[in-house]
Parts: C-alpha cells; sequence; structure tokens
C-alpha cells in the first residue's frame, strides 16, 4: 500500500490504461479528504506529541467478485486514492501476481531509483576532514 | 452621542477588487503559478505548512500567492483552510531516526557516524547577491557520490551511552495532549508545550532563544544534532487495525545539548531541547530546542528568571495567528468603546479643572483681601 | 483487533455531505424544540438491529473525536459498521463515551454511568441514542423547559418506565447531565438535559 500511496495518480493511471480487462467496482466509501495528526517524539524517541496535520484522501472500493480495496494517499487527489483501492482490490484477486509484477514492482524500482538519485547528490555534500599541521611545536 | 450605522459593503467589494488586482500586479509581468511558488519558493512554503499546522505543498503554495507573500497571512489562510477538514486518524510516530537523511550535522562531535552531511544550505554562501539569477541564470548540477546506505544513528547516543545525559522516556500508555481539541491549561507538559512551539511563530522563537543566549536564562547550549529529510507517514485506520504507509514527508530537527550544574543531589550533566517542523525550517527547531530547554526549568528545579522561562508567557503568545488577529483587531470600528473613554476622559478633565479652580478662587479672594 | 468482514459491510451515507449536514440540521432542530419528531428516513441500511434513525445520527456526528459506547453483546457486525463509516474509536466504558447506542429501549444500561460534563466543561458529557419503537406527539410524559412554548407532549412506545425517573435526576443535576436522542425506526426527537419531565 506504500508504494500505491507513493505512486501519484500519474503513473497510476498509466499503469490503469493498460490493464487488459477494467475491473468493475462500487464504492463502499468514496473517495474523501481529510487529514491525519502526524504525531512526533520528543527528543527524536521519546513521549510522543502532536506535530501538526497533514492532508489525506481515502477510499474503499468493492469489485464485483467481492474483493475490497483500500486506498489512504498523503494529498488531496481523489483519483489517485481511488485508483490505489481499485489496485489494492485486484491484489487481493487472483490476478495477485500480474498485478505485483507488472505494476507494483516497478512502482517501488522508480521510486527506490528516485531517493537513490537523491541520496547520492546528499553524499556528495558529506565532509571529509583531514587533519592540518598541529600546532604542537 | 453614538449613533448605530451600517454599511461599507460596496467600499469592501471595491476593496476587494483592488487587492486582486493589487495581488496580479504589472500584467505585462507574466502570473505567477502555484507550483512555480511550490518548487521556487519552498522555504517559504515550509514556513507556511509548519505554523499554519497543516502539511500540503501545494495549498501552502497557493496561500502565499493569494497572500502576496505575506507569510503571516498565508499561514492565517492554512490555518482557516484545515478547519473545514475532518480529522481522519492519527499517525504514528515518525521515525527521525530512520530518516531519508538531506542535511545532518554535529557541532558537540566532528567526527560521527554517519558523518557531516550539509545539504542544501546556506550557511557556507557569502550573502553576497547573485546577480546571475536576474538574468536568469539557470543552476548548475548538482555533484554525486556514493549513497550511503542505512538509517544513520543519533549524535545524542553517544551522550546517553555515558550516562551524560538522560534516556528520554516513552510513554505510549497516556492520551497525547492536543491543543486543537483541548484549550491550553498551566502548568503545560511537554508534549502541549511542543506541539505549541511546533506551530509558534519563528520570529518570536528566534528571539526568545536570543535571549536566552545572551543571558536571560541561564542556557549554555550545542547543537548536538541537526537533520532534514523524508520520513515514511504511517496510520493505522480504526477500520483496518493495521498500520499502512500514507506517503513521506519532510521533516527539520535539531537537537540541542546544554550543561547542567546538578545539585546536591544530582551529578552535574547534559539536558536536552527539541525542535521539530515540517519542511526545511532549521532556524526554527533551532530556535524552538532552546525555547523548549527554557521551559524544562520549572521540571528540573531551575530559578524561572527570564521571559523564556515563563511558560505562560510563552506559551501564550507564541500563535502568530492569534497574535496578528488581537493586534489587527484594534483597526476595526471600536467607535463606542472610543466615546466611553472620550467622555470619560473628558469628564475627568472637567471635574479636575474644576476643582482646582475653587481651591484657587479663595486664594485669590484672600490675597485681594 | 478483530479482523473485519467487508464483503457483507452494507453502504453509509449516499452523499455524506449533503446527507450529514442534513441529519444535523435535524438534530439541532428537535435538541432546540425538545419534544418535536422529526422524520430521518429510511437511509441508510445499517445491519440489524441498529435502525436507520440511530444509524445516520451516529454517521453524521461520530467520528475520530468521539468513542462510541456499545452493549458488549452487539453483534460484531454493527461494529464494523460503524467504525468503518465514523471512524470513531468503540468502547464498553460508559464513562468514557462521547456518543452511546442503546439497541433496545427495554433494556437500558445504568445511565448515570455516561459522563455527565464538568463544571468547567459542561459540554464534555455524553449523548445517549435510544432506540425505541415509536415516537409520537401529544399524550404521554409533559415535557417543559427551555425551546418549549409552555409545555408539550412525547409518547414513547418501546421504552422502560424507569427512564424518566432517571432522565428527571439527570435534568436536575444542570448544568452537568448527558443528552438523550431517541430513534424510532426512521424518526428522531431529543431531550437535553435542561427538559423537565411530569409523567
Amino acid at each position: 500500500m506504500g508504494v500505491l500511496a507513493r505512486a501519484g495518480s500519474v503513473p497510476l493511471e498509466r499503469s490503469y490504461a493498460g490493464l487488459t480487462c477494467k475491473p468493475d467496482y462500487d464504492f463502499l466509501r468514496p473517495p474523501e479528504v481529510g487529514m491525519v495528526m502526524v504525531q512526533g517524539r520528543a527528543d527524536g524517541n521519546g513521549k510522543r506529541f502532536n506535530l501538526g496535520e497533514m492532508t489525506m484522501t481515502r477510499c474503499t472500493v468493492k469489485l464485483a467478485d467481492g474483493a475490497v480495496g483500500h486506498g489512504y494517499v498523503a494529498g488531496r487527489d481523489k483519483r489517485h486514492a481511488e485508483l490505489a483501492a481499485v489496485f489494492d482490490a485486484l491484489l487481493q484477486t487472483d490476478i495477485q501476481s500480474r498485478i505485483m509484477n507488472e505494476i507494483i514492482r516497478p512502482l517501488a524500482e522508480a521510486q527506490k531509483q528516485r531517493r537513490s538519485e537523491k541520496a547520492e547528490k546528499t553524499a556528495a555534500t558529506r565532509v571529509n576532514f583531514f587533519t592540518m599541521v598541529r600546532g604542537e611545536d | 452621542m453614538y449613533v448605530a450605522v451600517k454599511g461599507g459593503e460596496k467600499a469592501i467589494d471595491n476593496a476587494h477588487k483592488l487587492l486582486a488586482e493589487q495581488r496580479r500586479g504589472d500584467t505585462n509581468v507574466p502570473e505567477l503559478d502555484v507550483a512555480q511558488v511550490r518548487e521556487q519558493l519552498s522555504l517559504a512554503v515550509d514556513r507556511v505548512m509548519t505554523e499554519g499546522s497543516l502539511y500540503d505543498r501545494d495549498l501552502a503554495a497557493l496561500a502565499v500567492k493569494q497572500a502576496q507573500g505575506d507569510l503571516v497571512e498565508a499561514i492565517f489562510l492554512l490555518r482557516a483552510y484545515r478547519t473545514t477538514l475532518p480529522r481522519l486518524a492519527v499517525s504514528s510516530p515518525i521515525e527521525t531516526s530512520e530518516m531519508n537523511v538531506e542535511r545532518r550535522v554535529s557541532a558537540t562531535f566532528k567526527d560521527i557516524p554517519g558523518g557531516q552531511v550539509l545539504g542544501p544550505t546556506f550557511d557556507y554562501t557569502h550573502r553576497l547577491l547573485d546577480f546571475k539569477l536576474l538574468a536568469d541564470g539557470e543552476g548548475t548540477e548538482p555533484e554525486t557520490a556514493p549513497e550511503q546506505s542505512g538509517p544513520i544513528p543519533r549524535v545524542m547516543n553517544i551522550l546517553t551511552d555515558e550516562g551524560l545525559l538522560d534516556e528520554s522516556r516513552t510513554d505510549d500508555e497516556n492520551p497525547v495532549g492536543d491543543i486543537t481539541r483541548d484549550p491550553l491549561l498551566y502548568p503545560a507538559e511537554r508534549d502541549v508545550r511542543l506541539q505549541n512551539l511546533a506551530r509558534g511563530d519563528e520570529g518570536f522563537l528566534l528571539a526568545l532563544g536570543y535571549s536566552s543566549q545572551r543571558g536571560f536564562g541561564d542556557v549554555h547550549p550545542f547543537v548536538g544534532e541537526i537533520r532534514m529529510g523524508e520520513v515514511a507517514v504511517s496510520i493505522v485506520p480504526e477500520e483496518l487495525g493495521f498500520e499502512v504507509e500514507i506517503g513521506d514527508i519532510t521533516v527539520s530537527e535539531c537537537e540541542m545539548v546544554t550543561r547542567f550544574r546538578g545539585s546536591k543531589e544530582e551529578l552535574p550533566r547534559f539536558t536536552r531541547g527539541y525542535g521539530l517542523s515540517f519542511g526545511y525550517c532549521e532556524r526554527k527547531v533551532m530556535a524552538m530546542s532552546l525555547v523548549d530547554r527554557t521551559l524544562q526549568a520549572r521540571d528540573m528545579g531551575e530559578d524561572l528568571t527570564s521571559p523564556a522561562n515563563d511558560e505562560e508567557f510563552v506559551l501564550s503568545h507564541s500563535d502568530n495567528v492569534e497574535a496578528q488577529g488581537f493586534v489587527q483587531h484594534l483597526k476595526l470600528p471600536h467607535y463606542v468603546d472610543f466615546q466611553a473613554d472620550l467622555v470619560m476622559v473628558r469628564t475627568m478633565r472637567e471635574k479636575i479643572l474644576a476643582e482646582r479652580d475653587k481651591a484657587e478662587k479663595p486664594k485669590t479672594e484672600e490675597a485681594a483681601a | 483487533m478483530p479482523e473485519f468482514a467487508y464483503e457483507n459491510i452494507s453502504p453509509g451515507l449516499q452523499h455524506p455531505v449533503l446527507d450529514s449536514q442534513r441529519i444535523f440540521r435535524a438534530v439541532l432542530l428537535t435538541m432546540s424544540r425538545p419534544g418535536t419528531v422529526t422524520v430521518l428516513g429510511n437511509w441508510p441500511a445499517p445491519p440489524s438491529p441498529l435502525k436507520p434513525a440511530a444509524a445516520s445520527v451516529c454517521l453524521a456526528l461520530a467520528d475520530l473525536d468521539t468513542p462510541l459506547w456499545l452493549e458488549s453483546t452487539i453483534h460484531s457486525d454493527i461494529q464494523t459498521y460503524l467504525r468503518f463509516h465514523c471512524g470513531c474509536p468503540l468502547t464498553q466504558k460508559q464513562e468514557d463515551a462521547s456518543f452511546a447506542v442503546v439497541m433496545d429501549g427495554n433494556d437500558l444500561p445504568d445511565l448515570k454511568k455516561f459522563e455527565a460534563g464538568t463544571e468547567e466543561y459542561p459540554d464534555r458529557s455524553a449523548t445517549v441514542i435510544i432506540q425505541v419503537r415509536e415516537l409520537n406527539v401529544g399524550r404521554g410524559v409533559t415535557l417543559t423547559g427551555p425551546g418549549i412554548k409552555d409545555s408539550t407532549k412525547l409518547t414513547v412506545d418501546g421504552l422502560d418506565s424507569g427512564f424518566w425517573h432517571e432522565f428527571k435526576k439527570n435534568s436536575e443535576r444542570f448544568p452537568l447531565g448527558y443528552d438523550v436522542i431517541l430513534a424510532s425506526d426512521t424518526e428522531i426527537a431529543s431531550l437535553p438535559r435542561t427538559v423537565r419531565v411530569e409523567v
């Protein structure tokens, strides 16, 4: 679900367009925009406190064959939440492994790639100390 | 005399239209779009999200555009918007120890596991205006180096391992205070104080932190660690009962370490202050961590000598939406209030002058006699 | 945490925003005019024995911030339904509840255990929704108090007769006290703590 949440509606829309047979589905709960209170910990690992809220959209769908899927995605993109729910539902059906291999894995790979690129740029700003002549004599 | 009046509706409508025109500025200059604000004024967006207490880059960018760059006004807009949304869940506490670090420095130890990682910082710029930007200068492509793998350990662990710093206690049983739901009561617990400071005005906290460093307070701080980067946010929906990740957010964190001289019972050691914000708000989290420490004075049995130690003073005045509201309401019609003052001052003057007259008359009569 | 059987979950409100506003308006009306009976309609279709009227009040009012009390014996379908559509935590401790649903007015819990608020915050009290068979204006108990011109009468079918005695004691604690919403299958009437009853 984390991969679907991070994907954004554009790549999900593309993946959905690529599905050979589109599933029939109903909303158990139509896409709804709301907030999540984000908690942190004092000193990074101590007592919890409320940092502030973030926007989130959720959606629950039910496929014609009865499989239920949930989408919980950061932001206010209703279509994103809907597609995330549809793919989550498809992952409960017998085409699970196809969805996993053809859609989820490539998305996860792309997300990993994006993180790596950022991490490489960050790594270039790491300080390498070298000792100057010591002023001891 | 006071006469009730109404009106001004037309004037207000026209003022809105004029405001819209002023916001747009010269129409020969292309209009700023929200994506440009989001991408190119990202630190303004970060501040608005933090103090507006709502993480949503697009909305914060829209607020900045609508407020013509007035950040306190933009924060107000975002705070107003957040009241229209239902709260659907509370996140699991974010794990800043697992952060995908984009910046991480320590001023207390040079060689730390994970190293000093500067990231995108103003610190070593010369603060010279860059005229290349005036002439559409495109940025240079950053360098890359092999990425470091795995989470970076916290610097403060070095001190806690040696017993020089108290381990922070977790408490996941008791409910967490929430100033958006319950009114602030004094004395306030640390969870409530941190929430208040996280939404608090950067300028106010900066000044208070500064005052404590200059001697209004007994703080001798060092930056134990600053980090900025992305963390995952997870929720456990009431209806699912298991944890799901909903995405990543960027946060800034500062841990400030301060000497504590100890007491008869306690050995000298270090204490700490904590700062956390949405986005990249380094100055804010540094100031916040200073003030978090000064507000722990009561818990540590220190003398409460300075404004930064006074939690009611600090927490009641930190919110810029409240502060600007109360200050700015003064320009709204106070015709009746002022009329009352006017009548009172006039009457008092007349009374005093009359008494003076009375007191002086007999004297002059005596003198004449 | 129990596993939820989503396959059988029935839908909530059709138009969450508009329906919530309509239901809220109806609750507001009955709270400000105690004794008034108003129709909420024959939707949604919650799992039995929860009825449409009580369910819609929950869907409109209960959320993450309002723990909802249900009898411990209640069927898990109802728990799943309310949790899913309201997102509200369920509790079995009466004193923790912001809302409570009593499925059968003839089988009341000990009402005085519900939160009555505090002197500083009398609003931090529970609202108890009690399902009854039928509500009718005229005849029955006499109600007086704020929002009622002179007095009004309300007949409630399917409510334990001990209720009125209990509610009398509740309104004597004003400004403290819980508030009650009586719900038939499709209608509601409200008894805020300000109401004085004469049986």
